[in-house]
């Protein structure tokens, strides 16, 4: 069964994997630089013009994954020799230009940039042409069209543009990290930075819980990955790396759920605040509905923090499917709680760089959470939990009418009506990702049956409501 | 004292969430709150044994049907 989506993915793995080899045979200091060598051998190029540009590319991932440029304070980088440079194409005109005598693209274009040929087809000189959209719009044929690179089309914030040499850039004060251009690039060339070395040194440092215990915090997303294996068994291989035991960011889903809702119906208006990327984009675009966003701590620093108070010394690891989970765990009131953060993709390389085969392990358990935290995963999830919270606390009296947004442009729209005071609801459910976490950059794999899985894994929860699972941790 | 009851997986599925609530409502029964600290932590070690309760540093198993035993005989006892 596939591993990954694309090749892109593979890739990306192959360089953490032999980062993460090196690493733990504490010889990562004097190979890291033949890193590239031992991915592409030979002469003989299979992605790139020669081996020497593969090799050259390869080391900035080898960079990146061993954390990648200090000085950027984004987890998300682009990789600028690797960017193809794509045709910004820009305004085109298509095969459906029918060469008709009105001409209304010359007339509109102010530039003077389209000529016709002699089968009185448009041509636009891209000399002239500044990307002004109006022969689009006026060709009744909608024969020109606007080709967009791959990662300023998937980058919904529009954060992406080019720079001087035609590299993608990313603007940070736009970014909200949400790696959707991570996942789209079809070069790999946008990448986000990885922290598997604070992993395996956390991990190393705790000498199998002699010196301290190593959490794991795992989103619940997880029951949508690793489709190779049992569930029980991607558990039996985290503990394996060294972990001492793995808890479910689930049960800080459910903590979050019923403050929430308590916070929603003193309130009156919210959104939600689980997903750092949603978070980002409402502070960078909509200062003015910040006050809005709910005061919780997201589930993973919820959890985190129960486990860090219970036992101090210990050390927590989030494994997850997001990318702005990595820029969230550097907040000052987060990293008290969250020592680093990894992707699925990560932790999928972790477990072949020490040759662990998940599928040859037994099943260990996985259960602390309810079936409303572990549906967080998906989009409506939290909106299903909040109504519930509400039921159990006795505060149905509230009118909750929740606003569940299924990836950024929906919380865009939603966003827009709040500030203008005219959004038919109360509580904002922000999603950054398509389907939410299990649309995450950070996923091994996307799929349609993912919703599927996450609701399927939520009704195997031992608590059927949210005030038994966190009955013993209040 | 301190008493902690292991709240990870393997325990949470033997019962330790029933463990919890029956040794909150003896320990308000016998009014001894001021006297013993209850906790929760995830995983002890010793899934086997589940659902593991340390009283101090000492490790007990205890299922749900025995919980009133155990506080007896190891928490009000050793008060």
């Amino acid at each position: 069964m596939r591993k990954f989506d694309t090749k892109v993915q593979h890739l990306k793995y192959k360089v953490l994997r032999e980062v993460a080899r090196q690493a733990w045979n504490n010889t990562l200091l004097e190979n890291a630089l033949d890193i590239p060598k031992i991915i592409v051998p030979g002469k003989t190029p299979t992605m790139r013009c020669c081996v020497y540009k593969e090799r050259a590319i390869l080391a900035e991932r080898v960079k990146i994954a061993m954390g990648g440029d200090h000085n950027n304070p984004n987890v998300i980088e682009v990789i600028d020799i690797a960017c193809d440079e794509c045709p910004v194409g820009g305004y085109n005109v298509t095969e459906s230009c029918r060469g008709c005598l009105a001409h209304r693209c010359e007339d509109v274009c102010r530039r003077g940039a389209i000529t016709f040929d002699s089968q009185q087809k448009a041509h636009i000189d891209k000399s002239k042409c500044v990307d002004c959209g109006m022969c689009a719009k006026v060709c009744p044929y909608s024969a020109i069209m606007n080709q967009k690179r791959p990662c300023e089309r998937s980058c919904k914030v529009k954060a992406i543009s080019m720079d001087e040499s035609k590299a993608a850039t990313i603007d940070n004060n736009k970014c909200i990290s949400c790696g959707a251009c991570v996942y789209q690039c079809p070069f790999g060339a946008i990448t986000d930075k990885s922290y598997i070395l604070n992993v395996i040194d956390i991990i190393k440092k705790s000498r199998r819980d002699d010196g301290y215990k190593v959490y794991a915090v795992v989103a619940p997303s997880i029951s949508s990955q690793f489709t190779y294996a049992k569930l029980g068994q991607v558990v039996s291989g985290i503990k394996k790396l060294g972990f001492h035991t793995v808890v479910e960011a689930a049960l800080g889903a459910d903590l979050v759920a019923f403050s929430e809702a308590r916070e929603l119906s003193e309130k009156g208006f919210l959104t939600s605040s689980c997903c750092p990327a949603f978070v980002y984009f409402v502070k960078k675009q909509f200062p003015d509905l910040a006050e809005y966003i709910s005061h919780n701590l997201s589930p993973m620093a919820a959890i985190a923090k129960y486990i860090k108070e219970s036992d101090p010394e210990c050390k927590i690891v989030f494994i997850g499917p997001c990318t702005a989970k990595k820029m969230e765990v550097t907040e000052e009131r987060v990293h008290n709680y969250v020592d680093t953060v990894i992707t699925f993709e990560e932790l999928q390389a972790l477990f072949d760089s020490r040759d662990i085969d998940i599928t040859m392990l037994d099943e260990d358990v996985l259960d602390n959470a309810s079936y409303y935290g572990r549906i967080f995963a998906r989009s409506g999830g939290l909106s299903d939990a909040v109504a519930e919270a509400l039921k159990e606390q006795g505060l149905d009296d509230f009118d909750l009418k929740a606003v569940p947004c299924d990836g950024i442009e929906a919380c865009k729209i939603a966003l827009l009506k709040a500030s203008k005071r005219i959004l038919d609801g109360n509580f904002i459910e922000g999603m950054a990702c398509q389907g939410g976490c299990i649309g995450g950059a950070g996923c091994l794999t996307h799929g349609e049956k993912n919703k599927a899985d996450v609701d399927r894994y939520g009704k195997e929860a031992m608590e059927k409501n949210i005030a038994d699972a966190i009955s013993q941790i209040k | 004292m301190k008493v902690t009851v292991c709240i990870g997986s393997s325990c949470h599925l033997k019962g330790s969430r029933q463990v919890v609530e029956q040794l909150q409502s003896l320990i308000a029964e016998n009014q001894v709150g001021d006297r013993v600290e209850l906790g929760g932590t995830f995983c002890m070690g010793h899934c086997q044994d589940g659902v593991c309760v340390t009283v101090d540093d000492a490790l007990h198993s205890v299922s749900p049907e025995i919980v009133s035993d155990f506080f007896k005989t190891q928490v009000l006892e050793k008060l």
